[in-house]
């Protein structure tokens, strides 16, 4: 009897085991599924939800599965490990996993130019014309200079300084408009026991250079740069760039470093708050991000592009963008396609400006509130847009350019490293990339 | 015979389970990562995938970062290891021979650490090290003033592994004290009372009866110790540094995550994978061999 009874509950563990071997089946009743799997950013989860349920009701017979998570890399990579892909994945560049990186590098993104041909839903104008002339040919967006899109912009932001425009005007303190300015205002503000700027990651410092190099060698300059030219680096305008971000190191709040990773990054930006700091680089998002800090009396967000070069010479800022894509083994290339098109109409644009993301369509600045009234406004007010990013290699092992270019900066700052020694890092980095190229 | 061969059957039956878990999510995984080695891949389409035997080994080799990171995770292992076996030994050694007042509280105290997540205690050690509002700047400040120099513990290249050190120190006391306790307290009473009859002070009672006694639990540990060491240092280092500043406190599981996933190499991270896992056992083979001693028994 005994006997029986242990074999019984041994049959029954196997075939517990074995029943988490079977898969889902399908629905099979028809309908159209679409499933898009969307990064929560700073804007929520909600906004997905509508814009799911506002595509499938103009859609019948459409379903949108959504899979919306603050680390949708967990979420989707096993699955797509095992051959299942979403069909659209909202998901930027720039992310730790790097998933979307991978992907290109892959080349595992579906080309997205039917997608741009269509006609907006509901409007008699074409997706491509629809989006901001610019946002279409970036590195990012076109990832393998074929002149074919693959990554479709999304929601956009300036990137560039902020600071407490309550304490300028405190103070009576001009916002610099060149660096030399920059310093002065730097040294003033040292004797009052403020330093000029903090970070708040190293990370951020791919906006400000991107920037910094238009400025200081023009578009066509950053352009090469991106493509890693053979000797850039050592040309005088890099030179500039590099000398810039050295002479800021100096001027760099004291424990700026030591708070500049992933989860003290908080406790820098909180400088800018506590009139600590003047300055740091960031995006649109550092305002949602810390709207429940606590603040100097009269603080106010300002915002400003980066100090000109020379008097009267230009001055830039970056033009941030998340990217939505589509998997090359889709399962519905063509519904992901419509959807996506869904996503560039008026009315999409309007659920997503209800949560504040604003994306690089005709027409959008009529839905902007509040603060980002003034942070859009940036390039209204003679600041150029600067945009794109380092071109896509193959993968090269054990080098990477943002280590290299931005990593370092902590060690310049700390003064542990010179700035020759960053130079050939990134010169090393350049050449290994360069030869990658795809 | 038949009810040898029923017999055989039935334990066969109750093994099958947990083999086939053990073969499926510990055996092919393993062996997958060595094979995974060997090719160049992002990780997921095969369109990219590459056979390159050895070479993601050969790169490993001069690879300055992944360097670093072997450097830093062999100065964690050390440091941690002997501090924390050094205090568990000594706090586990007052606690179960000398007569204190409020033990149990004691007790309780040096296990609590154990309990938390190491997300929580990497944020109690990133407050502790705060360069402007932190317990020890704070502390040190008594002595002279930090104001326009502070310390920065976790953002100077030079004293983050050891920051991090003093957190998984901090954590792991707690564990080994009570594990040591359990078996110092089996120890004969009379073994102590009559080296005492013969003049033998505590220290050397601790060095010549209590250690030589719970060595073999010791051993045990200390291999434990070590491998888990690997694993908790990246945990660390993601909560605390991400691997900052400027790359100066990568271990190898942190270092290997950022080329198996941020830089899209996941043949590469693999490589440092295998190379962990020889490592791990290599080193644990070496502690157990070095450490080997005839057992005493009382």
């Amino acid at each position: 009897m005994k006997k029986v009874l242990a074999l019984v509950l041994a049959a029954l563990l196997s075939a517990g085991f074995l029943s988490g071997c079977t898969t889902e089946g399908d629905a099979g009743d028809g309908d159209q599924k679409l499933w898009v799997a969307a990064l929560e950013s700073a804007y929520g989860s909600e906004v997905w939800k509508e814009i799911a349920a506002a595509f499938e009701k103009a859609n019948e017979g459409v379903t949108v599965e959504l899979t919306v998570d603050k680390n949708l890399e967990d979420v989707i990579s096993p699955q797509m490990k095992s051959g299942e892909y979403p069909d659209v994945i909202h998901l930027a560049v720039g992310r730790t996993a790097a998933l979307t990186e991978t992907m290109t590098k892959e080349n595992a993104i579906r080309d997205l130019s039917d997608m741009l041909e269509l006609t907006v839903p509901g409007e008699d104008v074409k997706v491509k014309d629809k989006i901001v002339p610019g946002f279409l040919d970036t590195l990012v967006t076109n990832p393998y200079s074929d002149g074919k899109t693959y990554l479709a912009p999304m929601f956009y932001g300036p990137c560039g300084l902020f600071y407490n425009a309550g304490l300028f005007k405190e103070k009576g303190w001009e916002v610099p408009a060149t660096w030399d300015e920059m310093w002065e205002l730097g040294d003033k503000a040292k004797a009052e026991g403020i330093a000029l700027f903090t970070y708040p990651t190293t990370g951020y410092f791919d906006a400000f250079f991107y920037a910094l190099l238009n400025e200081t060698g023009g578009p066509d300059f950053f352009n090469r740069a991106m493509q890693y030219e053979e000797g850039i680096w050592d040309t005088d305008e890099a030179n500039q760039a590099f000398n810039i971000v050295a002479k800021l190191a100096t001027y760099t709040e004291s424990t700026t470093v030591a708070n500049a990773n992933d989860a003290n990054f908080q406790k820098n930006q909180q400088l800018i708050l506590d009139n600590k700091a003047l300055f740091m680089p960031n995006g649109t998002w550092v305002v949602e991000e810390m709207k429940d800090a606590p603040r100097a009396d009269g603080f106010e967000w300002g915002f400003t592009a980066l100090p000109a070069v020379t008097e009267g010479g230009d001055r830039y800022s970056y033009t941030f963008f998340e990217q939505i894509w589509s998997p090359k083994k889709a399962a519905n290339p063509e519904l992901a396609d419509k959807f996506m098109a869904y996503l560039y109409s008026d009315e999409a644009a309007a659920i997503f400006a209800k949560y504040g993301a604003i994306q690089p369509i005709e027409g959008v600045s009529d839905m902007l509130e509040g603060d980002n009234k003034l942070f859009y406004s940036i390039y209204d007010t003679g600041a150029k847009a600067a945009m794109g990013a380092f071109a896509t290699t193959d993968p090269v092992e054990g080098v990477s350019m943002k280590d290299a270019l931005f990593g370092t900066v902590d060690s310049i700052v700390s003064g542990q490293k010179t700035v020759e020694q960053w130079k050939e890092a990134v010169n090393q980095a350049n050449d290994a990339l360069r030869a990658a190229l795809k | 015979m038949d009810k040898q061969k029923g017999r055989g059957r039935f334990a066969f039956l109750c093994v099958a389970p947990a083999t086939i878990l053990f073969i499926i999510f510990m055996v092919i995984p393993t062996l997958q990562v060595f094979w995974y080695s060997l090719f160049k891949w992002g990780g997921y389409s095969d369109e990219g995938k590459t056979f390159v035997g050895l070479q993601n080994f050969e790169k490993l080799l001069t690879d300055a970062k992944f360097l670093k990171s072997f450097q830093n995770t062999v100065l964690l292992i050390v440091i941690v290891t002997i501090v924390t076996m050094f205090f568990a030994l000594v706090f586990a050694g007052i606690l179960t021979r000398e007569k204190i007042k409020g033990q149990n509280f004691f007790r309780v105290i040096f296990y609590i650490p154990n309990i938390l997540s190491v997300v929580v205690i990497a944020a109690i050690f990133n407050a502790i090290y705060d360069p402007s509002q932190g317990l020890l700047n704070s502390i040190l400040g008594l002595f002279g003033s930090l104001k326009e120099n502070p310390i920065l513990w976790l953002g100077d290249r030079n004293t983050v592994v050891f920051s991090i050190a003093g957190a998984m120190v901090w954590q792991a006391i707690g564990y080994y004290m009570v594990m040591y306790m359990a078996s110092m307290s089996a120890v004969p009473e009379s073994l102590y009372e009559s080296a005492s009859l013969e003049g033998s002070g505590r220290i050397h009672q601790f060095i010549h009866i209590t250690i030589p006694l719970i060595w073999t639990n010791i051993r045990t540990t200390l291999t434990f110790f070590i491998i888990s060491s690997i694993n908790l240092s990246f945990l660390f280092v993601k909560a605390m540094t991400s691997g900052g500043p400027d790359g100066a406190s990568e271990v190898f599981l942190s270092y290997m995550y950022q080329q198996a996933y941020t830089n899209s190499s996941y043949g590469y991270g693999m490589a440092i994978g295998v190379i962990v896992f020889v490592f791990s056992f290599a080193l644990a083979g070496i502690v157990n061999a070095v450490t080997k001693r005839e057992p005493l028994e009382y």
